[in-house]
């Protein structure tokens, strides 16, 4: 089994589509990120663990320059997606996180209906040429996060009055509605209990077949589920990066191992 | 017995009590205080609370009810015989009070002594009155001045025995909480339920003073119907009261004070609402930490300025240049007082209420809302068009209506901003008013209180209170609505 899953990776090793150089991230005065340097393939699943406050999130949030919106952050270095600088002075932010999807870890609907949630990128975008279409990448959306069965009855509900787990899928359904490359999910599941969990999880395996997915997970075996590749971050410092099974098997760093062996973190 | 003196014995009772339980209290665990079920705070608190609570409670139903017992006295003491042409029975009861009343304070002052106004005739104890700075309003009869000592001695009487008994209740609540205070007597619990008792006392105490106010509302707006028909009240379009001594009958119809007042906070909100709402999202989407810490507070400033500065500047600059800037030269009239006027100022003066609350509003719109919409790649001013404002239209709703009940209940402004005519118009640049100030006008100068003219302040004040609280309830209702949205 552990072997047909490598077999799987070796066949997988694509082009890559993210590629970090360098990132120093400042918070004032605080030094969260230290030279990290990390190249992330497409259409794969890339976990990021570590210990909490070790800068995973930070990181993450280079990646669609959601940092930007916090007035105290500061980023260095080099990132490149599709071997463009996303942190070239031409490119737009905004234009760039309608590329990169992210999903956060609290679930966080607007107060609008179900469809209005997922229609809202869309909208914004201007994707849609009329409403019949915007119908049909709503339920492409919702179909993808595997929440259009469980709402197609009620989509004028309030996306609040789903549960946790329906939620966070009906978030997954909001990023995937503006057809990102790339989805960054920060610790998407630890607002949620198991059965949710391992809905997302299966949703996270399907979703690989088009995007480059990022997780944030502090769970262990999560990480070792649904990812391939697995950087471990340690007080801002990426320790190790490398196919899951090997660090999780065979971790090459004193840190990692006893990160993973539980006796860290 | 002086109440004060009745206040003092309490609070002594009230001490010894606290120190006796407390040491009671301990002494029966023989000084091992770990034994008691509660600390030993509580056995003195519990015998503060027994001995002072039923005891002010009397006390004050006692003080309450005291005048009421005396003045049904003296209107059987008097007979029908003590009236005179021309006064009513309550007149003469209060010249009986008055006279007690100016008989005790003068002895307390020493001005004269009790035997000294014993035999005296009515004239000299007028005269004596008279030094003493007690007014009143007809010579003294003997009649009133006969139930007048009665008054004087019941009531002393009456205050000895409410001394004695209250002091009683004290010591005896003293000695129970004293003879409880054992180890194993819950003394905790007891002042956990005197803490909930006191707060909700001060709760009743609120809410029993605002229905006291209604009450009396209610009363005399029924008063001013018994002399006015209700239909002329609300249907008819002038306003016109005769004063009593002028003649002919009075028109009081609240449609142009209603219109003036809806009109003006009309304007007010027309004002103060986007003003008030950008500002809002400007402290709270853009603005600076450094920038917002200044410019908040400074906003809320504008909150407290007394509104009669603010009718100063109506009066003084902003009238004369409307009118010289637009209304004279565009035909549209000559008052400096106008509608306009007032509308424009009041809207400035609402502007903190509406931004102040809209901000804290938007400030508890949670932070992964911004994240979730931003993260879309949706920009900022589309975040707070779509998702901020949205989520925060309840709670922005809700600060408008309070804002609209306060436009409605502002009468400084108006008198000097938008003048006294009552006028059913629709050409802003008029003088026109408001309920609010007819309400003043008709209680103040040389008033009959019970004219129609006079009672119909009531009928107008009853008539705004349920309009503002019909508008702070529905502005209750959406603002909790809206708080559950999160929970
Ligand atoms: N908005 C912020 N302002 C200041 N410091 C921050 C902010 N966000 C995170 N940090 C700091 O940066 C470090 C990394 O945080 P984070 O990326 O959230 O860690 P993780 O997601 O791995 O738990 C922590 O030390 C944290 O205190
Ligand atoms: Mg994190």
């Amino acid at each position: 089994m552990n072997d047909m899953r490598h077999m799987e990776r070796a066949v997988r090793v694509d082009t890559t589509k993210i590629a970090a150089r360098d990132v120093q991230v400042f918070y004032g005065d605080t030094h969260a990120i230290k030279n990290v340097s990390v190249d992330i393939p497409d259409k794969t699943v890339t976990a990021f663990i570590g210990p909490s406050g070790c800068g995973k999130s930070t990181f993450l949030r280079c990646l669609n320059r959601m940092n930007d919106t916090i007035s105290t952050a500061r980023v260095e270095g080099h990132i490149e997606i599709d071997g463009e600088d996303i942190y070239d002075r031409r490119v737009d932010p905004v234009q760039l996180r309608a590329k990169v999807g992210m999903v956060f870890q609290k679930p966080n609907p607007f107060p609008k209906s179900i469809y209005d949630n997922v229609a809202y990128g869309p909208r914004i975008h201007g994707l849609a040429r009329d409403r019949a279409d915007l119908d049909g990448i709503v339920e492409k959306a919702l179909r993808r996060a595997a929440l259009w069965e469980e709402v197609k009855d009620r989509l004028s509900a309030a996306g609040t009055g789903l549960s946790g787990g329906q939620q966070q899928r009906l978030c997954i359904a909001r990023a995937v509605a503006t057809s990102p490359e790339i989805l960054l999910m920060d610790e998407p599941c630890s607002a949620l209990d198991p059965i949710a969990t391992d809905q997302v999880e299966n949703l996270i395996h399907e979703l690989r077949e088009n995007y480059s997915v990022v997780i944030v997970t502090h769970s262990m075996s999560q990480a070792s589920r649904v990812s391939q590749k697995t950087a471990y971050f340690h007080l801002g410092e990426l320790v190790e990066y490398g196919e899951t099974g090997q660090i999780f098997t065979n971790p090459q760093d004193m840190r990692t191992e006893n990160y993973i062996t539980g006796r860290i973190g | 017995m002086q109440v004060s003196f009745v206040l003092l014995f309490l609070a002594a009772i009230g001490t010894l009590a606290f120190v006796f339980a407390r040491h009671r209290a301990i002494a029966s665990v023989d000084g091992d205080a770990r034994r008691l079920h509660s600390l030993p705070t509580y056995y003195g608190l519990n015998g503060l609370i027994v001995s002072l609570v039923p005891a002010l409670a009397l006390l004050i139903g006692w003080m309450l009810l005291q005048p009421l017992f005396l003045e049904r006295a003296i209107r059987g003491d008097l007979s029908r015989a003590a009236l005179r042409e021309g006064t009513t029975m309550s007149l003469v009861v209060s010249d009986v009070r008055r006279v007690a009343d100016g008989l005790e304070s003068g002895l307390l002052a020493q001005d004269f002594t009790a035997s000294d106004f014993a035999e005296a005739t009515p004239a000299e104890v007028g005269a004596m009155l008279m030094q003493g700075g007690t007014a009143l309003g007809a010579p003294l009869t003997q009649p009133v001045l006969d139930a007048a000592k009665d008054y004087r001695a019941t009531s002393r009487t009456l205050r000895w025995i409410m001394g004695i008994a209250v002091l009683a209740v004290a010591v005896i609540g003293a000695a129970i909480a004293i003879h409880r205070s054992e180890g194993t007597f819950r003394a905790r619990n007891v002042v956990e339920k005197g803490v909930l008792a006191l707060l909700m006392a001060s709760a009743s105490i609120a809410i029993l003073t605002t229905l006291g106010i209604v009450m009396s509302m209610l009363f005399e707006t029924a008063n001013f119907f018994s002399q006015y028909p209700f239909t002329r009240f609300f249907f008819n379009a002038t306003w016109q009261p005769s004063f009593s001594g002028r003649g002919g009958a009075s028109e009081l119809g609240i449609l142009p004070l209603l219109w003036g007042t809806l009109y003006i906070s009309f304007i007010a909100l027309i004002v103060a609402v986007p003003i008030g709402l950008f500002s809002a999202i400007y402290l709270s989407e853009y603005a600076g930490r450094a920038f917002r810490s200044v410019a908040k507070p400074a906003i809320e400033i504008l909150a407290g300025i007394p509104t009669i500065v603010y009718g100063l500047f109506a009066l003084i600059t902003v009238g004369p240049l409307l009118r010289d800037a637009i209304a004279s030269p565009l035909g549209l009239g000559n008052s400096a007082s106008s509608v306009m006027t007032a509308g424009l100022v009041m809207g400035i003066m609402l502007i903190p209420f509406v931004s102040s609350l809209s901000d804290d509003i938007i400030n508890a719109v949670p932070q992964a809302m911004r994240d979730g919409s931003l993260g879309l790649g949706a920009t900022k001013s589309e975040t707070i068009r779509q998702v901020i404002v949205p989520a925060a239209l309840p709670g922005i709703v809700g600060a408008i209506l309070l804002a609209a009940s306060r436009a409605i209940g502002e009468t400084m402004i108006v008198v000097l901003g938008a003048g006294a005519a009552a006028r059913l118009d629709l050409n802003p640049f008029e003088a026109m008013t408001t309920v609010t100030v007819k309400i003043v006008s008709q209680l103040t100068g040389d008033t009959d209180f019970n004219s129609p003219e006079t009672l119909v302040a009531f009928a107008l004040g009853l008539t705004l209170f349920v309009i503002t609280l019909g508008l702070n309830v529905l502005a209750l209702f959406i603002v909790r609505k809206y708080r559950e949205q999160y929970e």
